[in-house]
């Protein structure tokens, strides 16, 4: 094997695709009420991240389809497998029936457009976390298809996503071997930063990485990985190097509040490093090659990183998937490793064909 | 080993403490329960003063909302950074690994004191009282 891309976007031209995968009634709802599309500001149609130039098709856009897809990510770049993260801006829909209706079709649009054209693709389940009891039936009606390999939630949601309430998507996650998967992203229903609106997209993208933070922060304290312990988180899009500096700081906090949470019975730091994985694109590093090994040996861990391009959004030029300064000794464990070790549902990837 | 005298018993009544010098170490003494304990003063962590630390009961947990609580006033927090430590064993909460120095302690009866057995302060020692020693 040579890699696993672990974060590849399939775009959604509109609600039109979609229709054939809506119930009659949100069919015409769709159409009568002119909902046209549900694009999120997280990545605006035009900004330059969205999509990077030369892999814009001719209407404008890039990854519509299958074979846009795999020609760059199989083709070119050689990986085996690719997981798709549909961002889509159902997580963003106050109806939660219809925030229901639309990731389920959402979904299907996915296995029928994309799972059934490559057999090298796979999908994260997206999930219509805006009620919870619909998103574990979502869950559970798609984990049937071997073929989603993990659930896709948002960075920034309604509420920290350690609390209680979410726990039932933790517990039929790690009964199906699904990891957790927590993208860039705001449904905005809170300010992208806790001192409130930013002006600039630089701003709002810059801040995520402070949302998975506290979502971490969140995960960890309130003990999901106590309550499931096969449980895996990993951040996509996240960028990286920002976590041993916050992990130092949740440790020594915890250190002298330990009592308020009895369940975490050793560091925080050693929690993530057995829980909670990282996409590589984007990497926020210095230009120091040097320095960029060195913010990697911060994690004290070899596990953590996981090969991802972020096609076809704009992380870097030319072919250069891996960020530069990381060691070429990781570079097995992060293309293959690691991802396999991640996503439970990707283990028959690894077998020899035939076996 | 030697014993020191720290204190009269009725000097250091259950839920009190009492910091003591023994040649260039500061050693607190706490009872809990009747029972005492002794600790070096200084915080392995950062140097905080464990004589000016709260005393508490352990809790812990086997899953998050489970709030095991035992053995009130056996554990001191430190005041400056919130490490707890055993009363018992001297070690921490937090990073088992590491220890805060743990002294044995008894009760002697004045009559069997031998003259011996120094002070770690001037006090008279009356054959009809109990006093409290720190093994250091």
């Amino acid at each position: 094997m040579h890699a696993i891309d672990c974060d590849v976007h399939p775009t959604i031209p509109g609600m039109s695709a979609l229709l054939p995968y809506l119930d009659p009634f949100w069919r015409e709802s769709v159409v009568e009420r002119e909902i046209s599309s549900l694009e999120s500001i997280s990545y605006p149609v035009n900004a330059p991240i969205t999509a990077r130039p030369d892999w814009k098709n001719a209407s404008g856009r890039a990854a519509v389809t299958a074979d846009e897809i795999g020609a760059t990510v199989f083709g070119r770049w050689g990986a085996d497998a690719a997981i798709l993260n549909c961002l889509y801006g159902v997580q963003l829909v106050f109806n939660e029936d219809m925030a229901n209706a639309f990731a389920r079709a959402l979904n299907d649009y996915i296995v029928h457009e994309f799972l059934e054209r490559d057999a090298r693709l796979r999908a994260s389940i997206v999930l219509p976390v805006q009620n919870v009891e619909m998103a574990v039936a979502e869950l559970e009606r798609c984990a049937a298809d071997k073929r989603f390999v993990q659930v896709l939630l948002l960075a920034m949601g309604e509420s920290p996503l350690g609390r209680r309430m979410y726990w039932p998507i933790y517990e039929a996650a790690q009964r199906h071997g699904l990891p957790i998967g927590i993208h860039a992203g705001s449904n905005y229903r809170n300010p992208v930063t806790s001192l409130g609106w930013p002006t600039y997209y630089a701003e709002d993208y810059a801040a995520q990485s402070l949302g998975f933070q506290s979502q971490v922060a969140s995960l960890v304290c309130e003990g999901v990985f106590v309550k499931y312990p096969q449980l895996k988180v990993v951040l996509l899009e996240s960028g990286v190097s920002w976590l041993p500096g916050f992990m130092w700081r949740l440790s020594k906090f915890w250190r002298g509040v330990r009592m308020e949470t009895p369940w975490i019975d050793r560091s925080p730091f050693d929690i993530v490093r057995d829980h909670v994985r990282l996409t590589v694109q984007p990497y926020d590093g210095p230009d120091d090659l040097a320095a960029i090994e060195k913010s990697i040996d911060h994690f004290q861990s070899d596990d953590m990183l996981l090969f991802a391009s972020d096609f076809p959004h704009w992380q870097f030029d030319g072919d250069e998937t891996m960020p530069r300064g990381i060691p070429e000794r990781l570079h097995r464990k992060i293309r293959v490793d690691n991802p396999l070790a991640t996503y439970s549902r990707l283990a028959a990837l690894a077998q020899p064909a035939g076996s | 080993m030697a014993k020191h005298v720290v204190a009269p018993v009725g000097e250091l009544p259950p839920g009190s403490r009492k910091l003591v010098e023994i040649g260039a170490r500061r050693i607190v003494v706490f009872n809990t329960g009747g029972e005492f304990f002794a600790l070096s003063d200084r915080c392995p962590h950062e140097g905080g003063s464990l004589f000016h630390g709260k005393v508490m009961g352990l809790v812990e947990s086997s899953e998050p909302g489970e709030y095991r609580y035992t053995r009130a006033g056996e554990m001191v927090k430190c005041p400056w950074h919130g490490w707890e430590f055993d009363l018992r064993t001297g070690r921490s909460q937090c990073d088992p690994r590491l220890r805060v120095r743990s002294y044995a302690t008894g009760v002697v009866h004045g009559c069997d004191l031998a003259k011996d057995v120094p002070a770690a302060e001037t006090f008279p020692v009356r054959v009809e009282d109990d006093y409290v020693v720190v093994e250091a």
